[in-house]
C-alpha cells in the first residue's frame, strides 16, 4: 500500500518543501543468502515519511523494520526498490555521504572518547570551525539536560546519560531525518517511559523528522504521529496510531496492537451495508461490512477490543447492538479495572475489560452464564490480508 | 578458620614452584655475578660489580644491536600482524577459530626447526634464490641468509603470532555498531580507521609489543642459525660465556644488564604510552 504525504501543521512550508516526503521508499526490498536459500528480510515496502513527523515501525523481532531503517541510513543496500531523501535518490550511497544520522539501540558511543567529543564527532567530520563546534555542542548538551558532563567517558554515565549522549550526538548534525533502533529498549521500565515523553520533546523542539523502530506498541502508539505495522516484510498496515487501534487493516495488526478479541462465524443477512451473523436465540454480531465486500454464507472474522465490550449477567435490551452468550473462565483484578475471560457459546475466547468505577462488586464470577454486548459501530471485520 | 587458609593452600604449590625454580635460581645467578674465581679453583663471592662494567663495555655493540633488531621486529610485526588480525576479527566470519589455529600450527613445530627451515628458504641456492639469479632480477653474489635482513626476518616470522593474538582480541572486542556509529556519523573508512578502529585497537598493539620486543632483543636462536659474525646479537653472547668460555660471572652479569636494560625500557615505554594516554591522544 502506498502512504499518503503528510505534512504537520506549523511546519515552515517552501516552495517544495510540503510536497517532498522527507523520505521515500519505492519498492524496497532486501534479500540475504543463507547456505544457499534466498531469505527475503524485507519483501518491496512502499513508504513516504513527511517532513517533520514522527514515524514509528512497529512490528515483532524478524518483521524486516530495522533492515528497512538500515537501508535508510545506509548500512544495507537493497536487493531491488530505490531509496529516496527528499526527493533525491541515495541508493547506494554510503552512510558518511546521506544527511540523516542514526541512534543506536545499543548507544554505540566510542568508549575512547568524552561526551563533548563524541558529540562533536560529526562536526569535525564535516569540518566545521571549532567555535561553532564548541557552541553547537553547548546547545545540544543543554537540550539533552547533560550540560557539565562534557568532560565525561560514556562508561562513568548511566544507561539513561549515554542514551541522551546518542540523541545528542545524532542531533547535533542537524540532519534531514534522524532514525532510532528501539533507542528505549535497554532502559528500565520507569525511565523509558520518561524518555519518551523527553523524545517527544526534543523532536517538538529540534523539528526534525523521526523514524522510531520498536516492537513496543505502547511506545509506537503514545509518541508517533503515524505507525507502519510490520510483520514478515511488508507493512500489514500504516496509519495513525487512532485508526490502527480501532480499526486494525489485518488479523496480525489486530493481534499485535494490543488485546484484541476475534470472532467469526458464517454470515446470515446483509442489512443497510453491514453483515449479520446469527448464532443461537437472541445472540448475533452486525457488523460494518469490509471494504472488500461478503456474500451470505461466507465466513467472516471480526475484532472487538475488550474496553468496548459491556458484560451484563441480565440479557440486554435487544436494540441495536452485537449481543453474545458466554461462560466466564476467570476473572482478574487489576485496581482500576477488572480483566473477565469468557468462553462464548460459540467456543471464543473473549476478554473483556471492566472500569472499576463505582461497584465495588464484581459482575460476575467465575463459571456466571453472562451476556456480551457492544455497539457494532466499535467491531470490524478483517482480512488475512 | 580452613576457609581463611585455604587461599594460601591453594597457592602453595604452584608458590613452591616459582620459589624453587625461579626465585632461587635467579638469586644464585644473582650471586654468580658478583662472584670471582674460575671453574677449577672454584668461586667467592666478592661483590666485583666490576664484572658489569667490563661485561657492558666489551659488548656494547651486540647489546645496541640486540635493541635494533628488537626494535625493527616489532614495528615489521606491527605493520604484518594489524591486517592480519583485522581480517581475521572483521572479516573470519564463522572460521575465526580455524583462522586462528592456522596463525598457532607452527607453534606445533619446535622453535629451532623452524628457524632450520627459514634457512633453506633463504640460502643462495633455494628455490626462492635460484629462480630470482636465474632469471636475472637479482645479481649472482646476492646474499640473504647471514645479514640483518635474514636476522630480523626470521625474528619477525617467530614472534608474529604474539602480536597477532592481543591485536585479534582488541579488535574483537570492539561493537560493529561502534564502528557504524563513526560511518553514520560522515567519517570516511579511512576516518573510521584512524578516530575509531585503531585507537580502540591500542591496547592490543601495547600487549603485543611487550610480548615481542622482549624475547626478540633476547633472542639468541636466529641469528645463530640465520645470521653471521656481523649480526651476533647479546642472547649469544651471553650463551658462549656460559657454554664455551665457561665464564659464568660474566654471563650472569650480561643476563641482568639485559632483563635491567628491558625492564627499565618497557617501564618508560608504558609510562610514555600508556593505554589511557594512547586513546586520549587519538581521540583529538
Amino acid at each position: 500500500m502506498t502512504a499518503t504525504i503528510r505534512t504537520q501543521a506549523g511546519q515552515p512550508t517552501g516552495p517544495n518543501r510540503s510536497d517532498t516526503p522527507a523520505i521515500e521508499l519505492v519498492g524496497v526490498a532486501k534479500e540475504y543468502h543463507s547456505h544457499g536459500d534466498v531469505v527475503a528480510a524485507v519483501k518491496g515496502v512502499d513508504l513516504a515519511i513527511g517532513e517533520g513527523e514522527f514515524f514509528s515501525m512497529l512490528g515483532p523481532s524478524g518483521c524486516g523494520k530495522t533492515t528497512t531503517m538500515r537501508m535508510i541510513a545506509g548500512f544495507e543496500d537493497p536487493t531491488r526498490g530505490s531509496v529516496f531523501l527528499h526527493g533525491e535518490e541515495v541508493t547506494g550511497v554510503a552512510p558518511n555521504k546521506r544527511d540523516v544520522n542514526m541512534v543506536f539501540q545499543s548507544y554505540a558511543l566510542f568508549p575512547h572518547m568524552s561526551v563533548f567529543e563524541n558529540v562533536a564527532f560529526g562536526l569535525k567530520r564535516k569540518n566545521v570551525a571549532s567555535p561553532e563546534i564548541r557552541q553547537r555542542v553547548a546547545e545540544m548538551l543543554a537540550i539533552v539536560d547533560l550540560t557539565g558532563r562534557e568532560k565525561r567517558q560514556p562508561r562513568e554515565l548511566s544507561g539513561g546519560q549515554q542514551q541522551r549522549v546518542a540523541l545528542a550526538r545524532a542531533l547535533v548534525n542537524r540532519p534531514r531525518a534522524l532514525l532510532l533502533d528501539e533507542p528505549l529498549g535497554a532502559l528500565d521500565l520507569k525511565l523509558r517511559q520518561h524518555m519518551q515523553v523527553e523524545l517527544k520533546r526534543i523532536q517538538r523542539e529540534v523539528g526534525v523528522t523521526f523514524v522510531y523502530v520498536t516492537h513496543d506498541q505502547n511506545e509506537a502508539l503514545t509518541m508517533s504521529d503515524r505507525i507502519a505495522v510490520m510483520n514478515d516484510g511488508s507493512i500489514e498496515h500504516l496509519g495513525t496510531p487512532r485508526e490502527i487501534y480501532e480499526h486494525p487493516a489485518t488479523k496480525f495488526v489486530a493481534g499485535f496492537i494490543g488485546t484484541s478479541n476475534l470472532l467469526g462465524g458464517a454470515v446470515s443477512a446483509l442489512d443497510n451495508g453491514r453483515a449479520v451473523i446469527t448464532f443461537g436465540p437472541g445472540e448475533r454480531i452486525v457488523v460494518p461490512l469490509p471494504r472488500n465486500g461478503v456474500r451470505p454464507g461466507q465466513n467472516l472474522e471480526l475484532t472487538v477490543r475488550p474496553e468496548k465490550i459491556d458484560i451484563t449477567t441480565a440479557e440486554p435490551a435487544a436494540g441495536d447492538r452485537s449481543i453474545v452468550r458466554g461462560v466466564v473462565t476467570e476473572v482478574v483484578y487489576l485496581g482500576t479495572s477488572t480483566n473477565y475471560n469468557v468462553r462464548t457459546s460459540a467456543g471464543s475466547e473473549v476478554v473483556v475489560f471492566d472500569q472499576n468505577a463505582s461497584n465495588a462488586d464484581f459482575v460476575a464470577v467465575r463459571g456466571d452464564h453472562v451476556y456480551l454486548s457492544w455497539n457494532p459501530q466499535h467491531s470490524y471485520a478483517i482480512g488475512d490480508r | 578458620m580452613s576457609r581463611r587458609l585455604a587461599p594460601y593452600l591453594l597457592i602453595l604449590p604452584g608458590g613452591l614452584w616459582l620459589l624453587l625454580f625461579f626465585v632461587v635460581p635467579m638469586v644464585a645467578m644473582l650471586s654468580l655475578s658478583l662472584q670471582q674465581g674460575d671453574v677449577v679453583s672454584g668461586y667467592q663471592l666478592t661483590w666485583h660489580w666490576q664484572t658489569y662494567v667490563d661485561g657492558i663495555s666489551n659488548y656494547q655493540t651486540q647489546i645496541i644491536r640486540s635493541l635494533w633488531y628488537g626494535f625493527i621486529t616489532t614495528v615489521l610485526q606491527i605493520v604484518l600482524a594489524f591486517p592480519i588480525a583485522y581480517w581475521i576479527a572483521f572479516r573470519g566470519g564463522r572460521n575465526k577459530s580455524v583462522y586462528l589455529f592456522l596463525i598457532l600450527l607452527p607453534f606445533f613445530v619446535s622453535f629451532v626447526l623452524r628457524t632450520i627451515s627459514w634457512k633453506f628458504i633463504l640460502t643462495d641456492e633455494s628455490f626462492v634464490l635460484a629462480p630470482l639469479k636465474d632469471v636475472g632480477l637479482v645479481s649472482q653474489d646476492f646474499h640473504i641468509l647471514g645479514t640483518p635482513m635474514a636476522v630480523i626476518g626470521g625474528l619477525t616470522y617467530n614472534f608474529l603470532p604474539f602480536m597477532i593474538l592481543p591485536i585479534y582480541v582488541a579488535l574483537e572486542r570492539i561493537d560493529p555498531r561502534v564502528v557504524e556509529a563513526a560511518r553514520d556519523l560522515y567519517a570516511s573508512p579511512v576516518q573510521t580507521f584512524r578516530k575509531v578502529i585503531f585507537p580502540l585497537a591500542l591496547p592490543g598493539v601495547f600487549a603485543g609489543v611487550l610480548m615481542t620486543f622482549v624475547p626478540a632483543s633476547s633472542d639468541y636462536i636466529n641469528s645463530e642459525i640465520l645470521g653471521s659474525s656481523g649480526t651476533t646479537m647479546i642472547g649469544q653472547v651471553i650463551q658462549s660465556q656460559y657454554l664455551r668460555s665457561q665464564n659464568y660471572p660474566t654471563a650472569a652479569a650480561l643476563s641482568f644488564a639485559l632483563m635491567a636494560i628491558l625492564l627499565v625500557g618497557i617501564f618508560t615505554y608504558a609510562r610514555a604510552l600508556g593505554t589511557e594516554d594512547v586513546l586520549k591522544v587519538a581521540a583529538r
